[in-house]
């Protein structure tokens, strides 16, 4: 299994979640450079944390024009595993890949807090290794973070089965809709996520419990 | 020709320009003029400071790069090295607070790059007027807010700070920030420009007429009432773009393509090339023209003195110079070729083919006069009485919630859950989970431990014991946290030092820092001076800021803060000597500040701290927590709220009621810590130190048995009475 971090300038987080990627039993990761167009035969896509090109226009809106996102849109198209973290949600959400938007927090503020994510999905290929109702510790930490959708996609998302996280009881940080964390495509083969998976990998730092994202993905792989 | 006026306008003194003169054999021009003024601001030449901080002790077993680089560091083993350094930029961010301290936390970032390290942590230390201010408000949320704004967007995790809030601070608040960087030790690379014909190159952002007299003349002069027009001499920052030439500084280094490198920080291209051709006595030649602009026309001096943020200037071989311009094409920072190192000693600046000055190099770093401060303790005191907030007659309970809910006690998380803490995956211990943050090494079994410390209000009380104190408590953090301390930074924080009392507050000041060092056996590997910290109120609280860093051998053992396990017992160990006078209680009785403090018997505290650390890092400890303001009791409270465990505890053999208040409430900060443990590893410690057995960690409130009524509260009263800072930020 073999993961590719994209590193857009303004990236924050992509070291963090190569190092995720390589704690996955037999699984590598490399970088994958904003500019060049070539994902080098990877067989998943992070999208990782940060403020992509500084994010200075609205948050994602420029990165989804970058030479590597026209691949990684094409890639998720033949059925590629993409996953995009914080930035990397934004960021899909921008290139149409996931439904919804990302608005500002409630309280306007950047905010940095462990939380507690509740696994409404616990399916293939990003969530199989949880259970379902499952509570996992997870940090998050943005600005940018509040999910949104039209009331009727919101509908037909839980319907589908497409909300795959959502922030326990109390938890929600940032005013999303329905407390939604996360959710992916109609596929299900691109997810994205506000909260940090890759910031919860090591006992030493935290929490074991987002390694469980990225085992899930290493399983779907075969 | 320039005229003595305009040299005087510009800060300097007719002896200064008088000075200039000789040295250059001439009168100045307008650009030397310009470069003159602002080398010997006393931002950038440090006249009023240089030879008090020439006292300090400097030397180490585990430095690796002392003072005079633009950071320092010390070796933390394995091959690792830390940098780091503390800095102000307090009058930036008074006039415009979000700006001013996010470009602070530019600036210091860029230093610790610059030296080849990668940044890997922020901290920073604020002090604001009271909270009650509506200004003071303004400021904590605004400088709050820069903080974040470019830790966040650059990837360098906040990991901790600490604010204070004091009515001197209303007019002239304090901004500094820490950085730490990590690097190999063979990795570390100096700012010396050497090898004559080797090519100069600016990279990063273009050069605009932002920050023209910026930072050198508005931290070299009182602020008045004019500030406001000042605002466009505060620089904006652009952490998207000082995150690119990070990682261009760090690609360019770690392919052996430098020779030197440098951060272009106060006074701009003309400080940071002097600098670099000083220390590499060696001679410049820059071509300004060369150099590219944000706006068109601006004039050598100009361009020569702009404090446009996130630049660096590097010297490398002709040879590699297509490599060198190729990164930063890569990182789209704009690389550009703009002068030649010489053996002329001289800084020579051109305009296209003109030459529009020419000084040398000896002249514009080491021969600003040096001045001896008039120093004179004062007559009386220098602060008025704090508003008292508290009435006289309240009982423990009441104080202790009081206290807890006070500005300087209250939980700090509204302010730090604003800042990332977790990026690049290293941080072991949160603010808030231990004393210091705690960071791991990579691929290594060992981490390091940083906290920033220091009690404005205590070193007005005394500068000599306060300022001991403040690196005393950085310690205790240290040790809490089972680290020892290596190394020490320090932004020292004053008024104007023309004025005898506020000369003796800073040298009183650094006399008890270099004691405390010494006793501790810590180099000072570097710091940052900020003077005529003024304003119509009056002098800021003399503040030193100190910042440590230390080692632990195994990162997996780190101590926490909060009690851990119920049926723990809880002891109160160290030499701890409180009083109430220039207490936290104190302020909110609105006592007047004591002239002195009680003098401390250093090497004892040193033992109690090496004990605790010890047993920390064996893991006997389940937790220590240092004494800190607002005392024992608040102490105990804290450790409750970190664990959410309750405690009961027994006083009785404590008797008349003002010996209680000075046992639950009265400080001594730095030598004193409430542990918990299983009994047998407190009696253990108990062999080491001062020790008492205050009681056991259990239930879901604070019990206090004293002799006289029982003082409790629950963990949801403690919680709520902690939380007084969250409005703030609604």
């Amino acid at each position: 299994m073999r993961f590719g971090v994209i590193r857009f300038p303004g990236s924050c987080d992509e070291v963090d979640a190569v190092l995720a990627c390589e704690r996955v039993p037999g699984a590598s990761a490399q970088l994958l450079w904003h500019g060049d167009a070539e994902l080098h035969g990877v067989d998943a896509v992070v999208v990782p944390g940060g403020f992509s090109y500084g994010d200075y226009l609205r948050v994602g809106a420029i990165a989804r024009f970058s030479p590597v996102m026209e691949s990684v849109i094409r890639f998720s198209r033949e059925g590629g595993l993409v996953l995009g973290i914080c930035n990397g949600f934004q960021v899909l959400c921008e290139a149409g890949l996931l439904p919804g938007a990302l608005l500002p927090n409630v309280e306007r503020r950047f905010i940095c807090r462990q939380v507690d994510l509740e696994v409404v999905q616990a399916t293939m290929p990003f969530t199989a290794d949880c259970a379902a109702g499952e509570l996992l510790s997870i940090p998050v930490k943005h600005t940018t973070g509040r999910y949104y959708a039209p009331a009727d996609v919101l509908e037909s998302l839980d319907a589908d089965g497409q909300i795959v996280l959502r922030y326990a009881r109390d938890a929600n940080p940032n005013g999303s809709s329905d407390d939604i964390a996360g959710v992916r495509n109609a596929a299900g083969n691109v997810f994205g996520l506000m909260p940090h998976p890759e910031h919860a990998v090591d006992p030493l730092t935290g929490s074991v419990d987002g390694l469980k994202i990225f085992t899930s993905m290493a399983h779907a792989h075969g | 020709m320039p005229t003595v006026d305009q040299a005087i306008a510009l800060g300097l003194t007719a002896a200064e320009f008088a000075l200039i003169a000789e040295k250059l054999g001439r009168e100045p021009n307008e650009v030397e003029l310009a470069v003159f003024s602002l080398m010997w601001s006393e931002h950038c030449a440090y006249k009023h400071s240089k030879k008090l901080l020439r006292s300090l002790p400097t030397e180490g077993p585990r430095l690796a790069l002392g003072p005079g680089e633009n950071a320092g560091a010390v070796d933390v083993g394995d091959g690792w090295v830390v940098a780091f350094k503390v800095e102000s930029h307090n009058h930036p961010s008074a006039v415009e607070p979000f700006q001013g301290a996010a470009t602070g936390v530019g600036g210091i970032l860029r230093d610790i790059f610059a030296i080849g390290a990668r940044p890997i942590a922020v901290l920073d230390s604020l002090r604001f007027g009271e909270p009650s201010s509506a200004r003071s408000r303004y400021l904590l949320d605004h400088a709050v807010g820069g903080i974040g704004h470019y830790g966040n967007s650059i990837g360098v995790p906040t990991i901790g700070g600490e604010v204070y809030f004091e009515e001197p601070y209303e007019q002239n608040c304090l901004v500094n920030a820490m950085a730490l960087g990590l690097a190999r030790g063979d990795e570390l690379i100096r700012s010396a420009a050497t090898g004559v014909g080797n090519l100069l190159v600016l990279f990063g952002a273009s050069t605009g007429r932002d920050g023209i007299g910026g930072a050198s003349v508005l931290a070299s002069a009182e602020l008045g009432e004019e500030d406001a027009a000042k605002r466009p001499t505060v620089q904006v920052g652009d952490p998207f773009a000082e995150k690119k030439v990070m990682e261009c500084s760090l690609e360019l280094l770690e392919r052996g393509l430098l020779v030197a490198l440098q951060d272009l920080g106060a006074a701009g291209l003309s400080s940071s090339s002097a600098e670099m051709a000083s220390k590499g006595e060696v001679g410049l030649d820059i071509d300004v023209s060369l150099v590219p602009l944000r706006e068109a026309g601006m004039e050598p001096w100009e361009i020569m003195i702009s404090e446009s943020q996130e630049r660096m200037l590097c010297v490398c071989e002709p040879a590699q110079l297509d490599e060198v311009l190729a990164a930063c094409e890569k990182w789209e920072v704009g690389g550009t070729a703009i002068g030649t190192v010489t053996d002329t000693r001289a800084l020579r600046v051109f305009a296209g083919e003109s030459l529009v000055a020419d000084m040398p190099v000896p002249a514009l770093v080491d021969d600003c006069p040096l001045y001896d401060l008039t120093v004179e303790p004062p007559a009386r005191g220098l602060y008025p009485a704090p508003v008292a907030t508290l009435s006289a007659d309240a009982g423990p309970r009441e104080i202790l919630l009081a206290l807890l809910g006070s500005p300087n006690i209250a939980s700090r998380l509204p302010l730090f859950e604003q800042y990332d803490c977790i990026v690049q995956s290293r941080t072991v211990r949160r603010p808030a989970q231990a004393d210091a943050a705690v960071l791991a090494l990579p691929s290594s079994p060992r981490g390091i431990a940083v906290s920033i410390d220091g009690s404005g209000r205590r070193v007005a009380c005394d500068p000599y014991t306060g300022t001991i104190e403040a690196v005393l408590e950085c310690a205790a953090n240290l040790a809490c946290a089972g680290a020892e301390p290596l190394g020490l930074t320090n932004c020292l924080n004053f008024g104007n030092p023309e004025k005898p009392h506020i000369a003796w507050q800073l040298t009183e000041s650094i006399r008890g820092l270099g004691d405390a060092c010494r006793a501790l056996d810590m180099p000072v590997v570097g710091g940052n001076v900020s003077l005529y910290n003024e304003s119509g109120g009056g002098p800021i609280y003399p503040t030193p800021v100190v910042g440590v860093v230390g080692e632990l051998p195994d990162v997996a053992s780190a101590g926490r803060s909060g009690f851990a396990r119920a049926g723990d017992a809880v002891a109160l160990a160290g030499p701890f000597r409180p009083t109430l006078a220039g207490s936290e209680l104190a302020k909110l009785r609105g006592d007047e500040l004591p002239v002195g403090l009680p003098a401390i018997d250093v090497a004892a505290v040193r033992a109690a701290q090496e004990a605790i650390r010890d047993l920390v890092r064996d893991g006997s400890l389940a937790s220590a927590h240092d004494v800190a303001e607002g005392g024992v009791l608040v102490a105990v409270a804290e450790s409750c709220l970190a664990g959410g465990l309750g405690a009961t505890l027994d006083l009785g053999a404590v008797g008349a009621s003002d010996q209680l208040e000075r046992t639950l409430f009265g400080e001594s900060p730095g030598r004193g810590f409430v542990v918990s443990g299983s009994e047998d590893a407190l009696r253990r410690l108990g062999e080491l130190v001062e020790l008492a057995i205050l009681g056991v960690v259990e239930g879901d409130a604070l019990s206090v048995v004293s002799g006289e009524a029982p003082i409790a509260a629950t963990l949801d009263e403690l919680r709520a009475a902690h939380g007084a800072l969250a409005p703030l930020f609604a």
